[in-house]
């Protein structure tokens, strides 16, 4: 690898790490914006002014926010997210699960939705215009057009209720198999997959299509070679990059948008988890969420920057 | 046909159905007697209790901020999980006579003042040490205590020293109390080793079943504790499970799928719909719960008489009755008390009355809109209650603004906290232990903000009366009092109704709270 190439690469890293640092403190900022403050919430209606006062110093809130704001990132950097209000549990104990459960779940979904809209997307350009094409174009749209909680509701009917073949709940918890996981989590996986599917199948469409007006198409066509060699050898190379771009933001969905999937199917992830906190304004526990979602889209974009920097051949190969 | 016959037989079996009606309607399904006798021979056989097997209950009211702490109970999955691992002193049994538990026997001096409870023998708690008297003492205290936060904290405080001494534990209370042993059954009252003031969320107490998972908010699976000190009644399946579904849509769909074999909380405008699965039985009971809509009559503008009495004139009943409960409840008169209580008396009913409530409105001076929150949560129908309630007020001339709250956290965050809001009280065992929770002044729960000394003093007169027909006129007379100025606006009595997949046996009609009292997952058993 040249080392213009390790230079941007080393920028965007170092970027990456600055926002991330920026959007801890934009969480932060945030959390003290929300009227009344921990002690409050931990007290409740019992609060007196003196208990108040002396949970405050035991807690440590009568500190500056800069002195408590690196407190905290402190805890976090070294693993400790501190304790959740509501239930006095460790965080970062609750966390890990959750955080497995909704990456496994984004895991087959991606598994399954990448390579199928990409596919999906050759198979367009390669009969652009015609049925095959309006039909894939038709479908996929339709099927992100949709709410998810109406498909969800859809598969639960037929795949769960009419026919059984799939649990309409997706619980999951130690003890089960791989295959008792996989079974629970398949209407689920399916319904995210209907719903990015158009996103990344359209954009794949548009990368390529655009790639096909270009002059080395016309040759490698002018050669002889068939449409489906010129789409795979010569156009899809070179529109790699928008494809990468657009898969890795779809990934960062399934990882922070999938609140509505995991109610309607009862599965244990991380969006159950936040909406059950904020709503009982337990922050610590929605700082620790938030901050793990926002790394969660800084590295997949990052991720999706280097990789197009990487295939980028003008990049790779400089003059 | 033979699902119906199959019906049929069930019903006869739970005593529904006589066995002469049940051969002449297989008769008219074309079957021969004979044929029909066999059916019912093996659905009586298929009625005693079957053991081992898992039992799944898909339940809403959980969340991942519970706690086993029997103190903090408060929404249904914490509430049946902890029938399932908890034993109580004393327990209402479905006909609403005292069973005796923990106690073996409970008696009281003339003047109800001093009460003795007697330890029953050994029983065993999950962790292998015996019940004491001690630990039953020690669990009266702990909830007696402000720092526990217990939920049975407001009549708690009417004990004033609690002693144990060998096999007895002895209340004296401050005031006598003719009902103590009624309250003594409040779900909260779960017996733990030294009161559970060693590590409140232990999860071990002496009930059917071990705390074996513990997922707050995700589920709760138990299984069978080998010790159990009456085996042959309850804790049939080898294991229980409580999944939390607190979507309706994916509660039925569970049920319809198989996944759980009950489920709480159907919703009446489904009712019909689910009826028709085959399968699915549906289990409706009628109890003391209540849909209200509360305010709070400390806060303005809700602390005026007028305005309270215009805003309970201005609700339809009728209406909402047939259209959010689809008739599987009763009419409310504005205090929370029905026919299952003892002791009731019939009030006339307050009637939808525009040009009263237009009167009592003017009257109160207030003047703009009147903001009520209402949620998904607050009972099935309650966000469709609240638009009804807003057009019937609005022919009085009253606008209200409908506000919908998000369903988690409304316990926390709305409910008890602001002032006008729907909510629902699965209602108690006696008028005295309802009225105590929720409208002494000095109640956690008093949710109206319903704070009369006068009101107090009947309170405390009627618990000490002995003689029934003064004492049935005393609470007549609070009655009258809550219904004309207390915050409480009760348009109607609800229906518990709840349903069963296939092969589920063992259901008992409970008119206290619903899946059986929380019983459901204890006492019933998968048909083999």
């Amino acid at each position: 690898m040249s080392a213009p190439i390790v230079k941007l690469v080393a920028q965007r890293i170092a970027l990456g790490i600055l926002l991330l640092l920026a959007v801890s403190v934009l969480i932060f900022a945030g959390t003290q914006i929300l009227p009344g403050d921990v002690a409050q919430a931990i007290l409740g209606q019992s609060a007196t002014p003196e208990s108040l006062a002396n949970l405050r110093e035991q807690l440590g809130l009568n500190d500056p926010a800069y002195i408590r704001y690196f407190r905290w990132l402190g805890g976090v950097l070294t693993g400790d997210l501190g304790t959740a209000m509501s239930s006095g549990q460790d965080i970062a104990t609750s966390i890990k699960e959750r955080l497995w459960n909704t990456l496994f779940l984004a895991f087959w979904a991606a598994i399954v939705a990448i390579p199928l809209a990409i596919t999906l997307g050759l198979i367009a350009v390669r009969y652009r215009n015609g049925w095959v094409d309006k039909l894939i174009s038709g479908v996929a749209l339709a099927s992100t057009s949709f709410p998810e909680f109406f498909i969800g509701y859809l598969l639960v009917f037929y795949f769960a209720v009419q026919h059984q073949w799939f649990p309409a709940i997706s619980t999951v918890y130690d003890g089960m198999s791989f295959g008792e996981r996989l079974q629970a989590i398949a209407l689920p996986a399916a319904a995210l997959t209907l719903v990015v599917l158009a996103h990344m199948m359209r954009m794949t469409r548009a990368a390529i299509l655009n790639v096909m007006q270009s002059a080395y198409v016309e040759t490698a066509e002018l050669k002889g070679l068939s449409a489906s060699a010129v789409i795979r050898k010569h156009a899809l190379p070179n529109a790699i990059a928008p494809i990468i771009n657009v898969v890795m933001l779809n990934l960062a969905y399934l990882v922070v948008g999938v609140v509505v999937v995991e109610v309607i199917f009862v599965y244990p992830g991380m969006g159950q988890y936040l909406v059950d906190h904020v709503t009982k304004r337990d922050v610590p526990v929605v700082q620790a969420v938030g901050l793990i979602f926002a790394a969660v889209y800084i590295t997949l974009n990052i991720i999706a920057d280097i990789a197009a920097i990487v295939a980028n051949p003008r990049l790779r190969h400089p003059k | 046909m033979s699902n119906e016959l199959d019906y049929l037989s069930r019903r006869v079996a739970s005593g529904k159905l006589s066995r002469r009606d049940f051969l002449g309607r297989a008769a008219a399904l074309g079957v021969s007697a004979t044929f029909a006798n066999s059916l019912l021979s093996s659905a009586a056989r298929a009625a005693g209790p079957v053991k081992g097997g898992t039992l799944k209950a898909g339940l809403v009211g959980g969340e991942s901020t519970n706690s086993l702490d029997p103190a903090l109970m408060m929404t249904q999955v914490p509430f049946a999980f902890g029938k399932c691992w908890g034993e109580m002193i004393v327990e209402l049994s479905p006909e609403g006579k005292l069973e005796n538990r923990i106690a073996e026997e409970i008696g009281s001096s003339d003047d109800a003042k001093v009460w003795t409870l007697k330890i029953r023998d050994g029983i065993e708690f999950h962790n292998g040490k015996t019940v004491t008297a001690e630990d039953v003492a020690a669990t009266l205290e702990r909830h007696s205590d402000e720092k526990s936060k217990s939920g049975a904290l407001g009549y708690m405080k009417g004990i004033e020293t609690i002693k144990a001494s060998g096999k007895e534990v002895v209340l004296t209370l401050k005031e006598p109390n003719a009902d103590l042993p009624y309250l003594l059954s409040d779900y909260h009252l779960i017996v733990q080793p030294n009161g559970g003031k060693d590590k409140p969320d232990a999860g071990i107490s002496a009930g059917p079943y071990k705390v074996k998972v513990n997922e707050p908010g995700v589920r709760h699976v138990g299984e069978r504790f080998a010790n159990y000190w009456q085996g042959d009644k309850m804790g049939h399946a080898d294991q229980i499970e409580v999944v939390v579904i607190n979507d309706a849509t994916a509660r039925t769909a569970a049920l319809q799928g198989g996944q759980v074999n009950m489920i709480n909380r159907v919703e009446p405008k489904i009712v019909d719909l689910i009826k028709r699965v085959p399968g699915v039985t549906i289990r409706n009971h009628s109890g003391p719960g209540h849909y209200v809509f509360i305010m709070h009559c400390n806060t303005a503008p809700f602390d005026n008489n007028d305005l309270r009495m215009a805003l309970k004139l201005a609700i339809n009943r009728e209406e909402m009755l047939n259209k959010v409960l689809r008739g599987y409840g009763s009419l409310g008169n504005d205090f929370p008390i029905n026919a299952s209580y003892p002791l009731f008396t019939e009030i006339e009913q307050r009637k939808y009355d525009p040009d009263k409530a237009k009167f009592h409105y003017k009257k109160s001076g207030h003047d703009g809109s009147i903001l009520l929150r209402t949620s998904d949560v607050a009972f099935p129908g309650a966000v469709d209650a609240a638009q009804l309630y807003q057009q019937s007020a609005a022919k009085a001339g009253i606008k209200l603004e409908v506000k919908r709250e998000p369903g988690d956290g409304y316990w926390n965050e709305v409910w008890n906290k602001q002032p006008f809001c729907a909510s629902y009280w699965g209602g108690r065992s006696t008028q005295d232990q309802m009225y105590s929770t929720a409208y002494l002044s000095s109640a956690d729960w008093n949710d109206t903000r319903f704070k009369r000394p006068d009101f107090d003093k009947m309170v405390l007169a009627a618990r000490a009366e002995l003689d029934e027909a003064k004492r049935k006129q005393m609470y007549h007379d609070m009655a009258v009092m809550v219904r004309d100025e207390g915050g409480l606006i009760l348009p109607m009595f609800n229906q518990f109704i709840d349903a069963t997949g296939p092969k589920v046996g063992g259901w008992v009609e409970d008119p206290h709270q619903e899946l059986c009292n929380g019983y459901a997952l204890a006492k019933c058993w998968l048909e083999a």
